[in-house]
């Protein structure tokens, strides 16, 4: 139950997605881009997002896109994770996407609402980070395609007014060797305590990491470390000297248990991933 | 009709599994204002200011309600506020209630209510709120209005302390030659029932109260609305449909009160509250938190000669049930088994922390994680088996309690052929660790479990049998259906002393407290036992009057009279006999005469020769049976990554007869999973300010579906002479050895010792890091 | 306040409601269908569970006015299926409440992957909290239904 009234508007098309957030807000009202809705919902009923004009973009076509087109991966920002893991394309995805939240629950939280989100994991964002994916913007002067490494910084750095409408891939990137792994606090479901997806790019060795820190990153220094020659042990530590600060200290595990976790889980990845190396 | 052991399906079952079960909160609320509550954002502080003027604009508000002019409540100290007074004792503690049309208005106007406080220091656990200048919680302790029987200590944050005194400590260390010693701790948690508590009152212009509330005690509401507020007994009528799942959380008394100064504000007009899961959480009460020493001193040969218990349970800002848990520790303190010298103090202890409701098993499960798992540490100083150290003293008849009641074949289960059966089921004999490779351990642990139940020494249970013109019988019991499948059992009781078809008994499974008798409380597994008596006094209550009125048509002595298969027949000559369908509702002769009238039943039980305990020894006799049982657990440890699973889940009890074994098993499982989730996971979290980081199920996670291990069940039968066929209580069992016997496979893997809850992985991290161990040394 | 025909059960009602309302809320409040529980209104529990197209979705995740132009289908909308048989003869609930939730994401587990395997229960049924049973009743339950157990290979409502 939300305490709080807002008007609905489902445009169908990005051009009025845009043009009907500027309106709104010229007739000062605080408008929000609505996908799933799951986070306004929850953090709506606590007061931790206000806005009394809710543009659902779920009728835009680009942002339920889902194609290979140009040797690209099309994914739109609208899609359910769920519908997403089904389809498969995108194995890496699918896995890292099916560790967010429950299966129901992600049936209605989308690829662009897990990314954009206030959440601290945003774990769908990890495949994007590690295949160097471009983000596909909808603002003021149309569409704008960027590398999600330029807009994503601990969260996507939108314009007021923005919204993210598909992320692009390079499909080469769809079969390279993976693997993801989330770690909780206790069992199978919970948040993650932390939550690492790392791709084999020919000898180039791929990080990025949910759950360590209040964001989720692509670990670009601790990969400079993995990539050094010595034995796996000694690069990996180098690895934890570069993880990025603060790291989380809170209700699902310390910060030094934190690290402790992800060191188990970078020997285990890697050894995987590296096969009989030392 | 050889009822008893059969899976009947609960009366209740298409109810539940189309949605047209009724549940308090699905009642329409369209004559009905709703309140909200404002809680309190600190754990201790003092109230300097309530500003509600702008509340009170908003359109639909209809009152803001705050603390100053409402009694104290509490069911044995009255210390607690129905709205926190002065200052606040714990976080998510009532300030101030509003009352408007729409639940959004209430919310909206409860928003824009400003209370200023000023925070005082915390007191964080019962360790800390027992040292010489911890803060006091309740600095009028001494003035507080409270029963006989609860010893509350002012100037200290001891609400109550139940002391035993079994026979001579010195001796008993003297007879000791191998001594242990632990110390145990946990932070309160959850019942985290599915429904969330929500109650609705309206009083009329008569002065008639109505209560509507998801409550396993609507019978103590209506004595409590009396006590605290002076209500006439008989003009308050409590109301409780099915209940989503209560697990002792909803035998406290407390939203109600909140519905009833919401309904006096507003006219007597019906106000609803349903909880929000975060208040239901933080603002109605929780499960009790302990920090506890247990030291056990034992013959080299493993004769427990002497136990030393101090229990601190953490009873939080108030003291409410959390009194009467820390009495039952006390009651049952040694765990299950034979031991001559005993010492107690289990104390009831104020702390800043939410207060405490009964959790299912009342205390035991808590106590027996400490007890248990030093039985473990005084198996492995003995080099001792873990399961012949506990058949070796094994509680027997003949054995005597720590209040000293003498045990006899009846009012005690067989604790050591449950062990005798377990140690098959777990082939124990295999050994307790099985090093799979790969870093990977599978490990048992072990735990006994006993219980009495410790409820008031005269608590009763009454039933109404009437009949339908077809014969069918309606069965009206206090008993809550709160999911135990109680009121099924109920009607099993009546079809079998009937020897009737079970179709034909209708069960009501709402409880109204004016045409319902009454069930003390559901609780303390206590249903089958009481209303099961007071089912088969009823029957023969019915079967005396269909004597009486066919022994007249019939011509014969009522004593030859026997009733069933839907008749009353002669004894000796069954071909002469009346449909009970042709008396059920009086007699008609051929011609025109009618003798007799619809048949109405009633039979009650009360429980008999319980005592209070000695305020010095605690000797006395609590309650009249103790279950016991015997459970294991098996896990998979990753000596690497320090965490497991768990496999497999085991439990030997004597729950006496077993009345429906599916619905008994479930019980048992369904505790069992409780208890793994209570010893594996759930706890609050608090921060430095005490308050409870993680009040949302999201956060504070029960277990989940795969989560689940594969649960073994085994049910050893002592029969309880003085119970309906047998049957002794099971609800609750289940539970009680779980978070023991998982501490105790947990510590054997992981090689520390594992005293905390919730068993995380995080913790054994702790406790390899203090002990020393790198992690690189893994 | 919009006025809006949802399809509910098969049948189109039309009511009025606000569009910060939940679907939970609207069904409850609005169309009498209390069989959806609130249990969190965080959708953590699954309690409020229902199908939107065949698919299972929290009621107090979405909007009412999301639902529009969707086939909604409540507990209520389940009669006599052969689900609702299994949870009964499995001993599949106690108190009842995450109950509905539980065979409305069942129901679309069973449309979807009508031989789930375990890890695809899990996956489905994790998204609900049963908080009485120890949860094997219900994936006894479960099971039960896979087509490859069943005699009938009798169809469940496609909403789909």
């Amino acid at each position: 139950m939300l305490p709080y009234d807002f008007d609905y508007y489902l445009p169908k098309t990005v051009e009025e997605g845009v043009r009907l957030f500027q309106q709104l807000e010229r007739e000062g009202k605080i408008p929000v881009y609505y996908s799933g809705g799951t986070e306004i919902i929850t953090l709506g009923r606590l007061n931790l997002v206000e806005t009394n004009a809710v543009i659902d973009i779920k009728a835009i076509g680009e942002c339920k896109e889902f194609t290979i087109k140009d040797q690209q991966l099309i994914v739109g920002s609208a899609l359910s994770l769920t519908a997403v893991e089904e389809k498969n394309v995108f194995p890496l995805l699918s896995k890292a996407a099916s560790g967010v939240a429950d299966h129901t629950a992600r049936n209605k939280i989308t690829v662009g609402g897990n990314i954009c989100g206030q959440i601290f994991y945003r774990e769908a964002v990890l495949p994007f980070l590690l295949t160097d994916s471009h983000v596909v913007i909808a603002g003021k002067n149309g569409l704008r395609q960027t590398p999600i490494h330029q807009l994503f910084k601990r969260n996507l750095k939108l314009q007021k007014g923005e919204f993210l409408v598909q992320l692009h891939t390079d499909r080469r990137f769809l079969r390279m060797p993976y693997v993801c792994v989330k770690r909780r606090q206790q069992w199978d479901t919970g948040y993650p305590l932390i939550t690492v997806a790392v791709l084999k790019k020919e000898d180039e060795t791929r990080i990025a990491i949910s759950g360590l820190c209040p964001f989720p990153f692509r670990a670009f220094e601790m990969e400079k470390s993995i990539q050094q020659v010595g034995p796996l042990g000694d690069r990996i530590q180098e690895a934890l000297r570069h993880v990025p600060q603060p790291v989380l200290d809170d209700v699902e595990g310390s910060s030094g248990y934190r690290v402790f976790v992800l060191e188990q889980m970078l020997q285990d990845l890697l050894r995987e991933l590296e096969g009989n190396h030392p | 009709m050889g009822l008893i052991g059969k899976s009947v399906f609960r009366k209740e079952a298409w109810e539940k599994v189309t949605g047209t079960a009724r549940y308090t909160a699905d009642y329409p609320a369209t004559d009905s204002l709703h309140a909200k509550i404002v809680v309190s954002p600190y754990a201790h502080a003092v109230i300097k200011s309530i500003h509600i003027a702008k509340a009170k604009e908003v359109f639909g508000v209809r009152a803001v309600i705050t603390g100053e002019h409402f009694p104290l409540t509490g069911e044995e100290i009255r210390d607690r506020p129905v709205l926190a007074k002065n200052k606040v004792r714990h976080h998510g503690e009532a300030v101030a209630l509003v009352v408007a049309d729409t639940p959004q208005q209430a919310k909206r106007a409860a928003e824009l209510i400003e209370v200023e406080y000023e925070q005082l220091p915390v007191v964080h656990s019962p360790t800390e709120a027992l040292k010489p200048n911890a803060p006091l919680v309740h600095e009028q302790l001494g003035s507080y209005k409270k029963e006989d029987r609860v010893y509350p200590e002012p100037g200290t944050n001891v609400a109550n302390r139940t002391k035993i005194r079994k026979g001579s400590m010195e001796r008993g260390w003297n007879l000791s030659e191998v001594v242990v010693e632990e110390r145990f701790s946990f932070s309160p948690s959850d019942h985290a029932a599915m429904e969330t508590r929500c109650s609705t009152a309206e009083i009329h212009p008569d002065g008639n109260v109505y209560i509507m509330t998801s409550s396993q005690a609507p019978f103590m509401v209506k004595r409590l609305i009396h006590d605290y507020f002076g209500v006439d007994i008989g003009k308050i009528v409590v109301e409780t449909p099915l209940v989503g799942g209560a697990y002792g959380g909803k035998a406290s008394i407390q939203l109600e009160l909140l519905a009833f100064i919401a309904s006096i504000a507003v006219g007597g007009r019906k106000v609803r509250i349903l909880n929000i899961r975060e208040q239901d959480m933080l603002t109605s009460p929780c499960h009790i938190g302990l920090d506890a020493t247990v030291k056990l001193g034992s013959t080299r040969d493993g004769k427990i000669q002497a136990a030393e218990l101090l229990f601190l349970f953490d009873g939080g800002a108030y003291s409410d049930k959390g009194a009467d848990l820390n009495r039952a520790a006390a009651v049952d303190c040694t765990g299950p088994y034979d031991i001559d010298h005993v010492w107690c103090d289990s104390l009831c202890v104020y702390t800043n922390h939410p207060y405490a409701a009964p959790f299912r098993g009342f205390s035991h499960s808590e106590l027996l994680f400490t007890v248990e798992r030093t039985m473990d540490v005084l198996a492995d100083k003995l080099g001792m088996d873990r399961l012949q150290l506990r058949y070796i003293n094994a509680i027997r008849p003949g054995d005597t309690t720590p209040t000293q009641v003498k045990l006899n074949k009846s009012n005690v289960g067989n604790l050591p052929e449950c062990i005798v059966r377990l140690k098959k089921m777990i082939d124990w004999d295999m050994g307790m660790i099985q090093d799979l490779g790969n870093d990977k351990l599978r490990v048992k642990g072990v735990s006994c479990i006993w219980k009495t139940s410790t409820i008031e020494s005269d608590a009763g249970s009454g039933v109404t049998l009437s009949f339908n013109p077809d014969g069918s019988i309606n069965l009206i019991s206090g008993v809550i259906e709160i999911g135990t499948g109680t009121k099924t059992i109920l009607a099993q009781i009546l079809a079998e002393r009937l020897k009737m078809d079970i179709r034909m008994v209708h069960v009501q499974m709402k409880v109204n407290t004016q045409s319902t008798p009454e069930h003390w409380k559901t609780v303390a597994s206590r249903g089958t036992f009481m209303a099961g008596r007071a089912v088969l006094a009823a029957a023969e209550d019915l079967i005396e009057q269909l004597k009486s009125i066919a022994s007249c048509v019939l011509r014969v002595q009522a004593a030859d009279l026997e009733v069933g298969y839907g008749k009353v027949f002669l004894r000796d000559e069954p071909e002469t006999h009346l449909d009970i369908k042709d008396v059920a509702y009086g007699y008609v002769y051929p011609n025109g005469n009618g003798i007799g009238g619809q048949i109405i039943g009633r039979g009650h039980y009360n429980l008999r020769r319980l005592t209070y305990l000695d305020k010095e020894t605690g000797a006395g006799k609590p309650g009249p049976e103790w279950s016991v049982g015997a459970q294991a657990v098996e896990i998979e440890y990753d000596k690497k990554h320090l965490t497991y699973r768990i496999v497999r889940a085991f439990s030997a009890v004597d729950i006496g007869t077993v009345l429906n074994e599916k619905a008994a098993r479930g019980q048992v499982m369904g505790a069992m999973s409780m208890g793994l989730a209570f010893g594996g996971r759930e706890t609050f979290v608090f921060d430095e300010w005490g308050r409870v980081l993680n009040p949302q199920l999201r956060t504070y996670r029960p277990l989940r579906y795969g989560e689940h291990p594969e649960y073994h069940v085994e049910f050893v039968v002592t029969p309880q002479l003085d119970a309906a066929y047998g049957a002794r209580g099971a609800g609750e069992h289940g539970l009680m050895g779980m978070p023991a016997a998982l501490g105790n496979a947990l510590s054997l893997a992981a090689g520390v010792k594992l005293n905390e809850l919730p068993l995380i992985p995080e913790q054994i991290w702790k406790m390899k890091q203090k002990e020393g161990h790198s992690h690189a040394s893994l | 306040m919009i006025s809006a025909r949802l399809t509910v059960n098969d049948e189109e009602r039309e009511i009025a409601f606000w569009p910060s309302d939940t679907l939970l809320f609207v069904l409850r409040e609005r169309l009498g269908l209390t069989g959806a529980k609130p249990g969190c209104l965080n959708g953590d529990c699954g309690a409020c569970t229902v199908n939107v197209n065949g698919t299972a979705m929290k009621s107090c995740l979405m909007l009412a006015v999301e639902g529009m132009n969707q086939t909604i289908r409540t507990i209520e909308g389940l009669k006599d299926s052969p689900i609702q048989h299994a949870f009964i003869e499995h001993f599949a609930f106690q108190c009842g409440y995450c109950t509905p939730g539980f065979i409305m994401n069942i129901n679309s587990l069973l449309k979807k992957h009508p031989n789930a395997d375990d890890s695809t229960i899990k996956e489905f049924l994790s998204s609900n909290i049963c908080r009485c049973t120890g949860y094997q009743e219900i994936e006894k339950a479960v099971k039960s239904l896979l087509k490859i157990n069943r005699e009938d290979k009798a169809g469940l409502p496609n909403d789909e």
